[in-house]
């Protein structure tokens, strides 16, 4: 077991290093191959008077002038050491893992992450907890009543959850209840500045419900089908035949086997909304890591957006090594080696 | 960068085809606003006092525009503004958005500003922090403020011209301030010298400050229009022993009525009374500050933000551009709504270059056939109507200084333009049965592709094809339109495109857009193909003009030198549909701006 989890974060280190180097090729390399000098790319960070020699010497600050290779070394070296940051009358350091230093605001990309990520991870595991619930109580209801109207109407209001973008049903809610009713928190309202859990909550409860709307309509459909497949195996009916209680005959042998896939799902999605939650964050307008991606990309602030790349990544493959330990638990047939 | 707005302000402005022109007579009554009154103290809420003559307190459509609406001295409440992306930077040194040079003079008091008031008021310029407007040596090269006595920063102390000179040199630093405009490097005699990080202790001889009350610039060519310079936020006064460089906009040190009290980088700030800012000495501004609290929120989503500001939970966008298509829509179309509404037009002007490095566009006749046989309504309709602006016949828009309309190719007389008459021009190109060429356009800005489509609808007509090529916003003049090489090499004879003006001057409209000299081969430029040396030598002659009216006569010069040779072709003088929140008390629209006065807006809601 330890040494399967060791194995997996070495697997997961090479990763992350192949991930990095990817994405700074992506964003600092493949426009040198498409013919743009580093002048071209400082140009993007100067105001529109700059001349030629003012665009030269950003070139130079921001590194553009050095050669791919030394440009990713500074970069990763800047992830473990840290690096410093000439700010005009002092240097300043940026402890490790810097993550560098955002092309506009010259501020270090990772306090930024920090300070956003309470944000995400607040957004991110509520409105994983409802969609959860929802999401695998509905399936197991429908599949137990199936072609009832409670299973009809839950899979109508599932495809519609499904169906329906965030910046639709965000923005919609965000009209009726805080605006017209106001009793949610009106768009923008940063759920860290609240003073006790009462008011975090009040806070995040309309994005949470929203953004769970999406994913539980997904998972109440994975765990009817799930539990449809399971409960129509051999094991199931030698178990009722064996006099058990429906309860565990639902929950022990039914549920626990449909649960395996949806835990693979449920570890990959919340890693990624780990990452950043880009389109709930910028509809309900909330200080996260997806926000900080957009703003990265809307200005072209390469820093930005390679480090909310590489702090998705991470929670990606961690969750992903997570859902990998769980299915032991889960599910007694796996065993790690 | 900074926009303007205001109705025509003499009659050679009114365009025929301006359906909101003259909206002005009573602008200028309501441009003497009292003077700033603001200080540390807050009465309580009360009913907004009388409007002034030509002022209003109904809510109607164009209340604040031309106008003060709910004009009042009341003080108290809480301004609440918010802002769809990130503020480029809050340090005097290093913004460029035009909203931020309006909102700035809360926290900051340059030498000179332009004055808080509507109507033709807000595009005059007006001593700040000095005590009249420069004074100038007879070549027009040095310049000489003397500032204004009891000033001080929100620590107390006092704000000499030292200050004011560490602003300015500090500025110069383009690595530690690359957004910040770059007028004082290009124009001041700085024989080397690079600013106060790189050079320091070396003496700056291109500014000097004789007493503390005396500041002096010395530039390398004559340039009479300094003012303009002097209202740059650079010559707000910054303490060199406070300075942190880069990291300054993390708490600028305040000069005027309202200090910072937070500063959440990239999602909040909020800024409260300077109890060090006294009223007395700021009697020519026309600073406002009413509010005892400001706050702003970042990175707000902007469909959000026009529910919010219809709700009355927030009072301010605080760009300024206007409300998103879809709130724009349902505010015309409801009365109720649209009586909050102002339609302020903006120093701006959407055009289209025609690139005569792409043949056939070399010949002159084939451009004038384009001028002349284009239907201007498409390339109206192209932002939304009439809504978003007027028909424009030239380039310089009706609101700045010693603007005069000249339509040489009747874009206002015959809109829908005149086929037959480009035939002709067609004929005389050599090109009888028309041409092709591609035209460019921002991919991500769905009216620039409307505009191209709208063109390519409209020059079928008489023959002319054109293939849309769109481009990525983010580098479009870095990499693409803006760079000579690649729009001749690619074929880009048409480059669709828009500019604001830096201020509402002919210099800082005209200059960056149609002066050969600024153009780079690296790419990244604004001027798309505009070279004439008959523009050039009028820039210079204007350069070192000190007669105000005789240089404004010259930028009309420059206009219809422009419009003579053909090289661009006007769209429309824009504008935005600003929404006008309720809890708004003494609302105008700034000339100089081109939206609220963030300088001088206040709040009923206590």
């Amino acid at each position: 077991m330890l040494a399967y989890i060791i194995r997996r974060l070495f697997v997961a280190f090479v990763l992350l290093f192949v991930i990095s180097a990817v994405a700074f090729s992506i964003f600092f390399y493949v426009p040198r191959l498409a013919g743009a000098s580093a002048d071209d790319l400082a140009g993007r960070y100067v105001g529109k008077t700059a001349g030629s020699e003012q665009i030269h010497q950003i070139a130079v600050k921001l590194g553009f002038t050095d050669p791919i290779y030394v440009q990713y070394g500074r970069y990763a070296k800047g992830i473990f050491t840290g690096s410093d940051y000439d700010t005009g009358p002092t240097t300043v350091h940026c402890p490790a893992p810097c993550f560098g230093y955002s092309f506009i605001t010259q501020n270090p990309v990772w306090p930024d992450l920090k300070n956003r990520l309470p944000v995400t991870m607040s957004l991110a595991v509520g409105a994983a907890v409802l969609w959860l619930i929802a999401g695998v109580a509905t399936g197991v209801l429908s599949a137990l009543k199936r072609g009832s109207f409670f299973d009809r109407a839950a899979m109508g209001v599932a495809l519609a959850g499904v169906s329906l973008p965030i910046f639709f049903t965000g923005l919609l809610s965000l009209s009726i209840f805080s605006y017209a009713l106001h009793w949610t928190a009106p768009g923008g309202t940063n759920p860290m500045d609240a003073h006790n859990p009462f008011d975090w909550a009040h806070a995040l409860i309309l994005p949470w419900i929203t953004l769970a709307f999406l994913f539980a309509a997904a998972y109440a459909r994975l765990t009817r089908a799930g539990m449809l497949e399971t409960m129509n195996e051999d094991y199931i009916r030698t178990a009722r035949a064996k006099g058990l209680p429906e309860r565990t005959v639902v929950f022990k042998h039914g549920l626990r086997a449909s649960l395996t896939p949806i835990l693979t799902i449920f570890g990959l999605d919340l890693g990624l909304l780990l990452g950043g939650a880009i389109l709930t964050e910028s509809t309900f307008s909330l200080p996260g890591l997806g926000q900080y991606a957009v703003i990265g990309l809307q200005n072209n602030d390469l820093p930005k957006v390679l480090g909310v790349t590489m702090v998705a990544a991470f929670f990606v493959v961690m969750a992903s090594l997570i859902v990998d330990l769980l299915y032991a638990v889960v599910d007694p047939r796996v065993r790690l080696r | 960068m900074t926009a303007c707005n205001s109705k025509s302000k003499t009659k050679d402005t009114a365009s025929s085809t301006s359906s909101a022109a003259a909206t002005s007579a009573a602008s200028s009554a309501a441009a003497s606003s009292p003077a700033a009154t603001g200080g540390a103290s807050s009465s309580p809420a009360a009913e907004s006092s009388s409007p002034a003559p030509g002022g209003t307190a109904t809510a109607e459509f164009n209340a604040a525009d031309g106008k003060v609406f709910k004009e009042t001295s009341d003080k108290g409440g809480t301004l609440r503004y918010a802002n769809s992306g990130d503020w480029d930077s809050l340090d005097p040194a290093d913004t460029y958005y035009g909203y931020s040079w309006n909102f700035i003079r809360n926290y900051g008091r340059q030498l000179v500003v332009f004055k808080a008031a509507p109507g033709a008021a807000g595009a005059e310029l007006v001593p700040d922090l000095a005590e009249t407007l420069g004074k100038p040596s007879a070549d027009a090269k040095t310049w000489t403020y003397k500032l204004r006595a009891g000033v001080k920063f929100e620590d107390g102390t006092p704000i000499t011209s030292k200050d004011v000179k560490y602003g300015v040199e500090r500025a110069l630093d383009k690595e530690a301030f690359p957004n910040g405009p770059t007028y004082f490097n290009d124009f001041l005699d700085l024989q080397g010298y690079k600013g106060p990080y790189k050079d320091k202790g070396k003496d700056n001889k291109s500014i000097e400050t004789p007493d503390d009350q005396t500041i002096v610039f010395h530039l390398k060519t004559a340039f009479a229009g300094m003012d303009y310079f002097a209202q740059l936020p650079s010559t707000i006064p910054v303490p060199a022993a406070k300075d942190t460089g880069a990291k300054y906009k993390e708490h600028v040190i305040s000069s005027g009525p309202y200090k910072f009290s937070t500063n959440n980088l990239g999602k909040n700030f909020e800024l409260v009374r300077n109890e060090n800012y006294d009223p007395a000495t700021d009697p020519d501004s026309g600073r406002k500050p009413l509010a005892d609290k400001i706050t702003v929120a970042l990175n707000v989503n902007s469909d959000d933000i026009d529910n919010r500001l219809q709700s009355g939970d927030l009072d301010i966008a605080v760009e300024g551009t206007g409300v998103g298509p879809a709130a724009q829509g349902k505010i015309i179309g409801d009365p109720k709504l649209k009586a909050n509404a102002d339609s302020a037009a903006i120093a701006r002007l959407w055009y289209t270059g025609l690139n005569k490095d792409v043949a056939p566009l070399d010949n002159e006749h084939c451009r004038k056939a384009i001028l002349i046989g284009v239907d201007h309504t498409g390339y109206q309709r192209a932002y939304g109507g009439a809504i978003g602006g007027d028909i424009a016949t030239n380039m310089l828009p009706p609101q700045i200084p010693g603007a005069k309309v000249i339509d040489l190719y009747e874009a206002g007389t015959k809109p829908e333009g005149d086929p037959d008459k480009a035939k002709e021009e067609l004929k005389a190109c050599g090109k009888d049965g028309g041409f092709s060429t591609n035209i460019s356009y921002r991919a991500e800005r769905p009216k620039e592709k409307a505009t191209a489509e709208a063109l390519q609808q409209s020059l079928s007509k008489i023959g002319i094809k054109l293939t849309l090529k769109p481009f990525p916003a983010a580098d479009y003049y870095k990499l693409y339109a803006g760079k000579p090489d690649y729009a001749k090499t690619n074929g880009l004879g048409m480059i669709v495109a828009g500019w604001a003006a830096d201020w509402p001057d002919g210099f800082g409209f005209l200059q960056q857009i149609s002066d050969s000299r600024v153009i780079r081969a690296t790419g990244g430029n604004t001027n798309i193909g505009i070279r004439l040396p008959a523009v050039d030598a009028l820039f210079d002659k204007a350069l070192a003009e000190t007669d105000k009216t005789k240089r404004e006569a010259i930028w009309a010069d420059i206009d219809k030198t422009i419009m003579e040779s053909s090289l661009a072709l006007p769209g429309l003088w824009a504008k935005g549909l600003l929404y006008r929140n309720e809890n708004l008390t003494n609302a105008f629209v700034n000339v100089g701006f081109g939206m609220y006065d963030y300088a001088a807006i206040g709040t009923s809601k206590k």
